[in-house]
């Protein structure tokens, strides 16, 4: 770890801590660059750009999503409004819309450094939320589990 | 900036002259040339051209430098114990160090081999030998760690090792000081070491799938020393060269007493040959005692089993196995050149490089041009195999490598240099100071089929004067050299882990692409693991207490605990839930006597813990993690034996009592 930069004041950490991901180098793989150049905070910045969410709940899909929030969600998010490390999750898949939601749990290392509302977010909880690595599909279940968590049947 | 570069360039004229005149520099000052700094430079974010395995000698340890820039990369635990990583503390990798002798927590790690195919290397793994302990070591090129230990029976320092055939059939090992086979009795007098110590060659196989070695069968041969070895190659390919000092056969004041012979030996031995005789089971089955140790990066956990038997072929009794080639003089390294016809040999304390050809030995044999026996091994005429002789290249050769373009460059360990010759005619034509004492040198590939030829390095046993002093223990160092014109051009000096021995390196692209990021929660078969912390728990068998703990920033689960008694041994498996690149968290306890954890994302370790008294322990994240990392932390309150107090651990839950 890049530990030095732990030492430089908290207000820069926030950005500081952005280049940490590794992207800088001329050798670093290139990012996932956006479709467009400006920064759309209704669908955020990643691979998803129209994600189909059907008014039911798939129980197959929540279920899945379950598991996967147990292995790598539930250290830091409750399923309530409580905030633990992260915020709690009741209510976030009525707050965002789905492209945001999955560009944000695929990609959080380039959505926290542009977009307002995470950042706002990390001033709060002062840990960036950890790229899990999750696949498309994780994170189209996590996102179903979401709304399964917000009363969807 | 002009005028520097005139005064540096007006020194290095008048350096080059005077190292000219005299092999032994006089003074500190080196012949660099203006545009050194910018050869090396290799800008911040950019990565270097290649990867360097250097043998940490007496440390134990494998580091590996960025080549151009000299910059130290990594250095991976083998077969010491290394508190950082926590290599050899935590219970899933004290099974790796493990021998006959029981944990042998350090060696002494002298060369490095690169896997090939087709004789060039192929970037899966990396071999290097114990000389202590006998035992050879398989890093994974995939995870940058140690992924098998093996140990070498009827063995006594493992010099000869770890050098490999063209397709990484075998990795052979030579006993570098005879002993005793161990199935026999080996309360002897020292001074019957004629009649009663041999030397044996380990051929050790390596499947082609996973890398894991097997001792596939040793050879016999006369008690003498086994100094280096190197495999043919192209025409070659089927035998294996191994140079070998004390033919006089002492036991003391080997300095003298094994100066004597105005030649040694190279041993040439037919391995394709072996095989046959193995086949027809021709080998003896004989009794030893030896572990063999792997790491899975599955389980996240070691096992050491202990082997009782290998096959031994005697170079005695079996005939066309084995041929000494005579060598001046206690030669020290052998080297096969690229076409593999040309076997360099370095009698270390000889004024001249013997060139022995390939082609002629084999027409020796087939015409027994012998001139005799050394204890029933026939000894081919050193005419009938020598090509020529390189004249007057310095003093005390020791180690050759090769550039591709049909030079060698070789290390004069006495005149502190390192000349350049050419292999068809023997001339040499160029020659550089080293500070101090060259060891082994390294050509990227310079083992190869195919070197390249772009830098060498030389390893030094000196530096004093060359760094800031650091009291009378310094580091040893390597120098860079450019080699791609005429001249071979030192551009960099840097320091190095304990003392190198040989090293290797391979261009960036054939590792960089495959190095693997985090491992995989879902695949994490480890027995004590918590995949996710709902599964978090603190189990109790009978004085044992497993505490199943999650790590992720930036938090433990549990973080408190309590219920441990005196008497307890406390085993904490910490699982990192992590899944991004380069977020390990570490795990440490007050008064320990063990070290840290390093748990790397996805993985599962273990930390042994005996309470010395009763009380409460801080434990805590050693890895700075996120800014939250000081927060990352705990306590384990410690009971007397006879107490009732419940076993209970928890994160989160256990609000303040008032």
């Amino acid at each position: 770890m890049k530990k030095t930069l732990m030492l430089i004041v908290a207000g820069v950490i926030l950005y500081a801590c952005g280049q940490k991901t590794g992207q800088t180098g001329d050798n670093a793989e290139t990012p996932q660059k956006p479709a467009v150049t400006e920064y759309d905070p209704q669908r955020g910045e990643g691979k998803f750009t129209n994600v189909e969410i059907s008014e039911r709940l798939d129980a197959q899909m929540a279920a899945s999503g379950k598991q996967i929030f147990d292995l790598k969600c539930s250290s830091c998010h409750k399923l309530t409004d409580e905030k633990l490390v992260g915020p709690g999750w009741q209510g976030v898949s009525t707050k965002h819309k789905p492209e945001w939601i999955m560009n944000f749990i695929t990609n959080p290392d380039a959505m926290i450094d542009k977009d307002p509302q995470l950042q706002a977010q990390l001033e709060l909880c002062l840990v960036r939320m950890p790229n899990q690595n999750l696949s498309d599909d994780d994170a189209r279940h996590i996102l179903e589990f979401m709304r399964q968590n917000d009363g969807v049947q | 900036m002009k005028t520097i570069q005139y005064i540096i360039g007006a020194a290095s004229v008048a350096v080059a002259l005077s190292a000219a005149q005299s092999c032994k520099p006089k003074s500190a000052d080196t012949a660099i040339s203006g545009d050194a700094a910018a050869k090396t430079y290799v800008a911040p974010g950019k990565y270097d051209e290649f990867y360097n395995f250097v043998s940490g000698g007496f440390s134990g340890q494998l580091s590996v430098y960025g080549i151009p820039s000299g910059r130290l990369l990594r250095v991976i635990p083998v077969f010491s114990m290394d508190p950082e990583k926590g290599w050899g503390f935590s219970e899933e990798t004290k099974p790796m160090l493990n021998t006959s002798h029981g944990n042998v927590p350090w060696d002494d790690l002298h060369h490095v081999q690169l896997s090939k195919t087709n004789g060039e290397n192929d970037g899966r793994w990396v071999f290097v030998n114990g000389n202590n302990t006998p035992r050879l070591a398989r890093i994974d090129l995939k995870t940058f760690r140690t992924a098998e230990i093996l140990e070498l029976p009827n063995s006594g320092g493992n010099h000869s090792s770890p050098f490999i055939t063209e397709n990484t059939e075998y990795v052979v090992a030579g006993t570098r000081f005879s002993v005793p086979m161990d199935e026999v009795d080996g309360d002897v007098p020292i001074n019957t070491y004629k009649k009663n110590f041999r030397g044996t060659l380990s051929f050790v196989s390596v499947n082609q799938q996973d890398g894991n070695m097997d001792i596939a069968f040793q050879i016999e041969t006369p008690g003498v020393n086994f100094d280096l070895s190197r495999s043919g190659k192209g025409p070659s390919h089927g035998w294996f060269f191994f140079s070998c000092y004390n033919t006089e056969q002492a036991n003391t004041l080997l300095e003298v007493n094994a100066s004597k012979n105005d030649k040694d030996f190279i041993m040439a031995v037919n391995w394709k040959k072996a095989e046959e005789y193995l086949k027809a089971g021709k080998g003896r089955k004989v009794k030893v005692k030896y572990a063999h140790n792997k790491y899975s990066e599955e389980s996240h956990t070691s096992t050491s089993e202990i082997k009782n038997e290998v096959v031994v072929l005697s170079s005695k009794e079996l005939k066309d196995l084995c041929y000494f080639i005579p060598c001046p003089k206690s030669p020290h390294g052998i080297d096969i050149d690229p076409t593999g016809e040309y076997m360099v040999s370095s009698g270390k304390l000889a004024a001249l490089i013997p060139v022995f050809s390939f082609s002629k030995m084999i027409k020796a044999i087939e015409s027994k041009s012998f001139e005799g026996d050394y204890n029933g091994i026939p000894v081919i005429k050193y005419e009938a195999a020598l090509y020529g002789e390189v004249q007057k290249p310095g003093l005390g050769p020791l180690h050759t490598e090769f550039d591709g373009r049909g030079n060698a460059i070789t290390t004069m360990f006495v005149s502190s240099e390192i000349v350049k010759w050419n292999i068809k005619d023997l001339k040499v034509i160029d020659r550089q100071p080293t500070f101090y004492s060259p060891g082994h040198l390294m050509i990227p590939g310079g083992d190869s089929k195919k070197p390249d030829g772009k830098y060498v390095i030389s390893y030094n046993k000196i530096t004093k004067d060359r760094f800031l002093p650091t009291g009378p223990e310094l580091a040893q160092s390597a120098q860079l050299f450019d080699i791609s014109g005429d001249k071979m051009q030192l551009i960099l000096d840097f320091p190095t882990i304990g003392e190198p021995h040989y090293a290797q390196a391979i261009r960036a692209e054939k590792v960089k692409d495959q190095s693997l990021k985090t491992f995989k929660l879902e695949a994490n078969k480890h027995p004590y693991a918590s995949r996710g912390e709902g599964e978090t728990k603190i189990v109790r068998d009978k004085n044992k207490v497993h505490v199943y703990m999650t790590a992720i920033r930036s938090h433990l689960t549990p973080d408190n605990i309590e219920g441990v008694k005196m008497g307890d041994e406390v085993y904490f498996h910490v699982t990192n839930l992590e899944q991004d690149w380069d977020v390990p968290h570490g795990f440490a306890v007050k008064g320990a006597s063990n070290g840290e954890l390093l748990v790397m994302p996805g993985e599962t370790q273990t930390l042994k813990w005996v309470p010395d008294r009763v009380g409460i322990f801080p434990i805590y994240c050693t890895d700075f993690c996120s800014a939250l990392h000081q927060e990352m932390s705990g306590y384990v309150r410690v009971s007397p034996a006879s107490s009732k107090v419940a076993l209970v651990g928890n994160t989160g839950t256990n609000l303040p009592a008032e």
